[in-house]
């Protein structure tokens, strides 16, 4: 390096801790040599992220949350979206980047939960990357459920009009609750405005400070890895882990493989078929919203629909309460129970690779069940899925509920001193 | 202990896998034929045409601008001397005279813009094209509605058969199976067109009302292509990079 640049550097670090934070974060950050496949989807959530904020700037540019009529009698907020994708530059690429974007921040992070639970990196000292991470979750849900509001098509409005309406069942608060939440009696254009407003703002802040908070709780305890063992344990005479190798350059090479690799995957959807097969932007979704009109099946996107079926299948009302008030109960516990994960494994060994074919098998059911679940969110109920939903509602939550009893009588091998790398 | 559990959880999952089975047996069929959708600029033009004369005249295109039919091979001069009528400008977007108010005084519904019909149409019966081909080919004569029309696909559709001069007039023939109506049409009274000629009417207007879906759909593929084929240049390269930092790692 010159000296001039170094000079400058110097002024720099003696005001800001930029030398120190690119070695503590970067290039002195050890994280394990084994990382496999598993380990590209936390980069890809950030990127995703980072993809949804520069997407979302440029939208918010042409977009407007106005659900009054125009003159040919559409709501304004929808023909403003038909506006970015035929009259704005580029709007096309815009929009379908970012609606593409929302179902990717699904695929990806579910991806990066169920490698946390294959190798067990929620476990002890990871409790809070864990907790912060199921904070995400919720936030993203969250965001995801408000901004699909915003283009007011059939689907997004009565969508939201039947999740706003379960808030109303909860026993005394529900029916003001629901009108606060959408600012009237029905969902009209002051909820599309709140709607805006916390998808565009206050949703986004929140979501990523809680990704700041998660990676600076993983750079503080250090990466798992699928073998589950702790790097930290076997140190040179330096003090650097044997098994751990510098994030730069090593994983920033390896995670550009990464992200290229899923934006081939990207594109093909962006460009061959945004509409993901109805999946990714619903088919009734290009109707205006017509509060005249109810759709005959209102389904949500696909990544509520695991939840949403949860929801369905409670059935029974309890303590006088509403069935409705029960579901969503359910569905919220659904979600929370994720947070609890750390204290409910007791396994000895953190990874699969050394626990039993108990803990496999009920893993395996688990999985089988949530895909369940998520296919018959997407469809009308009738008796009989009604009755495999609770079948699988039940084994989700038994996932969870029994993992402190299968983990502990699960028969596990040990587990190795140092990390297994070809 | 152990060994039985795993047995059950083995039959837990293989009940599981089947379950979907179960799941999907319920539900109406909608049986719809397949549509002919075509990309080649004179069906497109043809399809402008049929658009144009029968369509507007209730429904708006309020999204597509005449202009944007230079697209698909038509001049602006072209446009201006066949598809336009009352006055506008080849800027302007396709409206109709009539306010959305004033057609729901005439006729009770505001005919839909048409403007995203292809796409609202798909289901998991078939894509919107395929809907709307059926669509338009089956409507038979009722006397029992208002407009004298029913449509075998939309059930006591408010709209009435604008294409009938060209078709003719079908009639169905009810059948009675199991308890389960099923209904036959028949050409009672044929039209200007054989039936030959007025599927490939309707097969055109439909791919022209695809186009009108997504005009860009055409470039957004081919932009597609270079996308990716430079994506595959990018991933040999950053594997090449990866592999190369990653040789002194064992």
């Amino acid at each position: 390096m010159t000296t001039k640049s170094q000079q400058l550097l110097n002024w720099v670090d003696e005001r800001f801790p930029l030398t120190s934070t690119w070695k503590a974060h970067l290039s002195e950050y050890y994280a394990p040599k084994n990382f496999n496949f598993w380990y590209f989807f936390g980069s890809l959530a950030l990127l995703v992220l980072v993809i949804q904020i520069l997407t979302g700037i440029f939208l918010v540019m042409h977009y407007k949350p106005d659900a009054s009529l125009n003159a040919s009698g559409i709501p304004v907020a929808f023909a403003s979206v038909e506006y970015i994708m035929r009259e704005v530059p580029g709007g096309w690429l815009i929009r379908y980047l970012h609606s593409t974007g929302a179902s990717a921040f699904f695929i990806v992070v579910y991806l990066h939960m169920f490698r946390g639970l294959l190798y067990g990196s929620y476990r002890k000292p990871r409790e809070l990357i864990w907790i912060f991470g199921t904070l995400i979750f919720l936030a993203l849900m969250a965001e995801a459920f408000m901004g699909y509001l915003l283009p007011w098509g059939q689907m997004s409005f009565w969508g939201a009009q039947v999740i706003v309406n379960l808030f109303s069942a909860i026993p005394v608060i529900g029916p003001d609750l629901s009108v606060v939440i959408r600012g009237d009696f029905v969902v009209s254009d002051a909820t599309l405005n709140r709607f805006f407003s916390f998808h565009v703002i206050a949703v986004p802040l929140v979501l990523i400070g809680l990704v700041v908070a998660h990676i600076v709780a993983l750079h503080e305890v250090g990466s798992n890895n699928p073998d589950g063992v702790e790097i930290k344990k076997k140190k040179d005479a330096n003090g650097i882990p044997l098994d751990g190798i510098p994030f730069h350059p090593y994983y920033t090479v390896k995670d550009i493989v990464g992200v290229v690799g899923f934006l081939i995957f990207f594109s093909a959807i962006v460009f061959f078929a945004p509409e993901g097969g109805g999946y990714f932007l619903e088919y009734n979704n290009f109707i205006p919203a017509d509060p005249l009109k109810t759709p005959p099946h209102i389904a949500p996107v696909w990544y509520f629909t695991p939840f949403y079926s949860i929801l369905r299948a409670v059935t029974y009302p309890l303590f006088g309460i509403d069935a409705k008030f029960w579901g969503v109960v359910a569905m919220g516990a659904a979600v929370v129970i994720i947070a609890f994960l750390p204290w409910l494994d007791r396994s000895p060994v953190k990874s699969i690779r050394y626990k039993g074919g108990l803990f496999k098998g009920i893993l395996a059911v688990f999985i089988v069940s949530f895909f369940i679940l998520g296919y018959l969110g997407v469809l009308p109920p009738t008796p009989g899925r009604t009755l495999v939903a609770q079948i699988c509602s039940v084994i989700y939550f038994a996932f969870f509920l029994a993992m402190p009893w299968y983990s502990k009588i699960d028969k596990c091998q040990p587990e190795p001193d140092r990390v297994t790398f070809k | 202990m152990t060994i039985n559990v795993i047995k059950t959880l083995k039959r837990l999952a293989a009940a599981a896998l089947f379950a979907p089975t179960l799941a999907l047996a319920a539900g109406a069929v909608l049986h719809l034929d397949k549509a002919p959708v075509s990309k080649d600029p004179a069906a497109l033009q043809a399809g402008a045409k049929t658009f144009v004369n029968y369509c507007m005249n209730c429904h708006s295109a309020s999204f597509v601008r005449y202009n944007t039919l230079t697209q698909i091979g038509l001049t602006e001069q072209e446009i201006r001397d066949n598809l336009m009528f009352t006055g506008e400008r080849v800027g302007d977007l396709m409206k109709i005279s009539a306010s959305p108010k004033e057609q729901k005084a005439w006729f009770g519904a505001t005919p839909p813009d048409l403007t995203l019909i292809a796409r609202q149409r798909a289901s998991e019966f078939g894509s919107g094209a395929d809907w709307l081909y059926t669509y338009l080919r089956q409507f038979y004569r009722d006397p029992n509605r208002p407009t004298g029309w029913n449509n075998k696909v939309f059930e006591n559709v408010g709209m009435p058969h604008v294409l009938w001069e060209l078709q003719g007039e079908q009639i169905a023939k009810v059948t009675e199976h199991d308890g389960a109506k099923s209904i036959e049409l028949e050409l009672a009274k044929p039209g200007k067109l054989s039936a030959q000629e007025y599927d490939k009417t309707v097969a055109d207007l439909v791919s022209f009302l695809v186009w009108m879906g997504e005009p860009v759909a055409e470039k957004r593929k081919t932009i597609g292509v270079v996308v990716l084929i430079f994506l595959a240049g990018l991933f040999a390269l950053s594997f090449a990079l990866k592999k190369n930092y990653w040789k002194d790692i064992h």
